[in-house]
């Protein structure tokens, strides 16, 4: 258990992905089975352990020590996780560091402890823990290791480590479970390669480049097909023997959450595309399809009202046979003839867009037919479907974000390792007649800047604050007196839930306006345009 | 004669009336009695200063032999009578010649303890208990959250750490009097034989030191003159923790970040601070130590100072002793 939580301590502090990737190869290198592979599985987010309220966990803890205290020592350090695997008293039985549970004598605790008892159990397991343990142990049983190493790096670690290309694990995942002996053994040289015996495994799928100014010239028109990009969720289609799946593009299985698309597939094929809501005649917007994600269940209701479909433009296989080697044309070619099997409500082909050459493409991708393209993507005739972000097949082309000058209106302390810093803005742009204009809030933003800049924003925030209400401050923001934001975004929403009655998506901070008067950021009315 | 009377708290700092003299003062004083040379301690200016023979040297290092008007040394164990009041100097464990300042008078017993760990430091003279009356505590690590491993674990960490990143320079951020030196000597006991190399604004304390008979190995100077960065691969360099911010550190490959401070032991001040790899090491003492203290003096009242101060007076107040916190100011935790 040490070394996972060791490993834990250090992942969590080191930016750099080669850092971790040593840091994740050395564990594996070092630790035996089956805790390497358990860890691995808790930082899949693989592993099954039932959860634990943080109220219950402040309970167990202000069972032991004077709650005064506990709240100095919470107010301190602000995280729960980390108060109590600080504060924790350690009985007198606690055992010698070399003496301690095991990652495996710790999942296999809490696996087995019944609702009635976890508590007593993971008390237990905290008595006989160090305080880093502690820590791994309360982020285990919390949910969530939030370390910084996706699912997708846990997997460029293990092939750094076997000396294997990633899309060889990618594609075996599916098919292995925790604590992955098998897999290890392989990435070790002690046993052959597992059998990819489970059937609709996930294939890695292909990603692309953002094409930059300075690649167009170098590219001729004629080489490559050009298809919207769609703004909805990649998803891969996988019909095999009987299994059906629905894969996010890091191989998620999705079909629990649109079980109306899963159900659709009658068919034997794996196909690639991008998953939206409405009907292929009737596309809905990004906001239509935000009211089908993050969900556990789907009411018939949302069922009805949101139907998802699949927007197909390759197929990785059909029946038995594998075509992601054939050259991008000719899938195409069987993705049209294979597109009018399945029910065409669900499953539809994404169009090329037809152009001469760039000048006119880019003409094109500024005004998209529709709100949910966000741009245009370029593929080679003659490219193969190969997994990863290769250069030069396939290129995104995105349409340019939105901006607005706004005016910072409040300010909200951060979380992590921006907590001392006042680092999530809310801003807002004017509204009202002529000499009764008010600032109105039209959305919040959290990024985009440096560190340099988060750091002369903060010292703005502290010399203009008007009010406080916890961790927010309300800013000095009037016709004279304010800090004009740029901020880009992709996309304005109608909302009820905002006076302002418009929601942004994926707002960012684009460029600090020092030098406007903010008197003359935007009104309300430039966003509604952007509405219609 | 009641605690108040014999010391309390002036603008200039901790003031003994009967005696004439201040304790650690913020400001030049007449008569200064200093517990250790880190500077929020220890500062010029003042008419004469009564310290350990380290400490006078220490501040002279600092300062310039002229630091004060007159110094005396004081040994520790040894009673000194100023205007009738005894003064004692004992042990703190802090850093090398760190003391606390037991004060006694009219029967009454008041030990000023500045700053004090009670864990094991080869480079420090073991703190010691002094029975009193009326304990003056730091709190710097104030708070039940600070639990402060063994410091021999947080090295085997370090060496963990370049042995699994040979490419890349380890910069340890340590305070130039003491937790520099510490650091050093602790990796020369986990068998650290080969050089280390230190930041010019720590040669002076760490001669010092050296010259005390604290060995801690061979001392390079981190600099570049006709070398190249890849000559730091695979190197600990020892350094104050404001250089990671400075074009100094470009010179190394790939400089990782370490920090030893009793701090890093909270991980959003590690992440704050861009430490890559934080290394708990501390010269004050942690809750356990502080409450083990309190219990030790058998103090009946305690006065806590710098830090947190009202988790440390709530626990006294848990265990029936009487606690006040004694706001001084401009006491900072210098380096930790």
């Amino acid at each position: 258990m040490n070394r996972f939580a060791e490993l834990l301590d250090r992942l969590v502090l080191t930016p750099s992905r080669n850092g971790k990737l040593t840091l994740l190869t050395d564990y594996f290198r070092s630790v035996e089975d089956p805790d390497r592979g358990l860890a691995l599985a808790a930082i899949t987010g693989d592993l099954t352990i039932a959860s634990v309220k943080p109220a219950m966990l402040r309970a167990l803890v202000e069972e032991r020590m004077d709650p005064v205290l506990f709240s100095y020592s919470y107010d301190y350090v602000g995280d729960l996780a980390e108060t109590v695997s600080l504060v924790w008293p350690e009985p007198d039985t606690s055992p010698a560091p070399d003496r301690r549970p095991t990652l495996a004598d710790v999942v296999s605790a809490l696996q087995s402890a019944s609702r009635s008892d976890g508590p007593r159990v993971l008390a237990r397991l905290l008595d006989n823990a160090g305080t880093s343990e502690r820590f791994a142990i309360i982020k285990l049983v919390t949910g969530g290791l939030r370390i910084g190493v996706s699912a997708r790096l846990a997997k460029q670690a293990l092939a750094q480590f076997g000396k294997v290309d990633v899309a060889e694990i990618e594609e075996l995942w599916h098919g292995l479970e925790p604590p992955y002996t098998a897999l290890f053994a392989w990435l070790e040289g002690k046993a052959p390669k597992p059998e990819k015996a489970a059937k609709g495994l996930f294939r890695p799928v292909m990603l692309a480049h953002a094409i930059e100014d300075s690649d167009l010239e170098k590219l001729d028109p004629a080489d490559y097909a050009v298809e919207w990009k769609w703004d909805g969720i990649r998803v891969q289609a996988v019909a095999e023997g009987g299994v059906i799946r629905l894969y996010s593009r890091t191989g998620d299985d999705i079909a629990g959450a649109f079980p109306d698309l899963a159900e659709a597939i009658d068919f034997e094929a794996v196909l690639d595309g991008e998953l939206l809501v409405g009907t292929p005649s009737a596309t809905g917007t990004f906001s239509d399809l935000q009211q089908r994600l993050n969900r556990k269940t789907v009411s018939p209701k949302l069922r009805e009202r949101y139907p998802a479909f699949m927007r197909c433009y390759d197929i990785l296989q059909h029946g038995e046979e594998d075509l992601r080697a054939l050259p991008f044309a000719e899938r195409r070619a069987r993705l049209e003839a294979f597109i009018r099997e399945p029910d065409p409500a669900r499953f539809d082909l994404s169009p090329f867009v037809s152009f001469r050459d760039w000048a006119e493409l880019e003409r094109t991708r500024a005004a998209p037919p529709h709100p949910i393209i966000e741009g245009v993507m370029l593929k080679r005739w003659d490219s193969p479907y190969l997994a990863g972000r290769p250069k030069g097949p396939w290129f995104k082309w995105k349409r340019d974000p939105h901006t607005i000058d706004a005016v910072l209106m409040y300010a909200q302390r951060g979380h992590g390792k921006r907590s001392s810093f006042y680092s999530d803005y809310t801003f807002g742009v004017w509204t009202g007649p002529e000499g009764e204009e008010e600032l109105v809030p039209v959305g919040k933003a959290y990024f985009g800047f440096t560190d340099e800049e988060l750091r002369q924003i903060d010292k703005y925030v502290r010399d203009n604050t008007t009010e406080r209400f916890g961790p927010v401050r309300s800013v000095r923001a009037d016709r004279k007196n304010g800090l004009v934001l740029e901020v880009a975004f992709e996309g304005l929403a109608r909302s009820t839930r905002h006076k302002s009655g418009v929601a942004m998506r994926f707002p960012r901070i684009s460029r600090l306006r020092w030098d406007k008067p903010a008197a003359e950021a935007d009104r309300l009315e430039t966003l509604q345009a952007l509405l219609d | 004669m009641r605690a108040s009377d014999l010391l309390c708290s002036r603008p200039e700092g901790l003031y003994c009336p009967p005696g004439d003299f201040f304790i650690d003062p913020g400001r030049p004083v007449a008569r200064a009695l200093v517990t250790h040379g880190h500077s929020d301690h220890a500062r010029s200016g003042h008419s004469s200063v009564l310290a350990t023979r380290e400490t006078l040297d220490i501040m002279a290092l600092r300062y310039g032999e002229d630091f004060a008007g007159s110094t005396q040394a004081a040994r520790f164990g040894e009673t000194i009578l100023i205007g009738g009041v005894s003064v004692t100097f004992h042990p703190a464990g802090h850093v090398l010649g760190s003391a606390q300042i037991a004060v006694e008078h009219g029967g009454l017993r008041i030990v000023a303890s500045g700053d004090y760990k009670r864990i094991p430091d080869a480079t420090s003279e073991p703190f010691e208990v002094v029975a009193c009356d009326v304990f003056i505590t730091e709190a710097t690590f104030g708070l039940p959250v600070f639990r402060h491993p063994p410091a021999q674990h947080q090295i085997g960490r370090l060496l963990k750490s370049v042995a699994q990143f040979p490419e890349r320079a380890h910069l340890v951020g340590a305070y130039a009097l003491g937790k520099a030196q510490r650091v050093m000597r602790l990796l020369r006991d986990a068998g650290y034989d080969r050089p280390l190399y230190i930041h010019g604004a720590l040669a002076t304390i760490s001669d010092y030191y050296q010259s005390r008979g604290i060995d801690l190995g061979r001392l390079e100077p981190a600099t570049v003159e006709g070398g190249s960065k890849g000559d730091f691969a695979g190197a600990i360099v020892v350094c104050p923790p404001s250089a990671f911010q400075d074009r100094w550190a470009r010179r190394f490959p790939d400089p990782l970040s370490c920090f030893a401070s009793g701090w890093m032991s909270i991980r959003q001040r590690a992440k704050q601070g861009g430490v890559e790899l934080p290394l708990i090491i501390s010269d004050h003492s942690d809750w356990d130590e502080l409450t083990a203290t309190i219990r030790d003096t058998g103090a009946r009242e305690v006065w806590v100072t710098h830090g947190r101060e009202e988790a440390l007076v709530r626990w006294c107040e848990l265990q029936g002793i009487a606690a006040r916190p004694l706001n001084l100011v401009g006491y900072e935790d210098e380096g930790e």
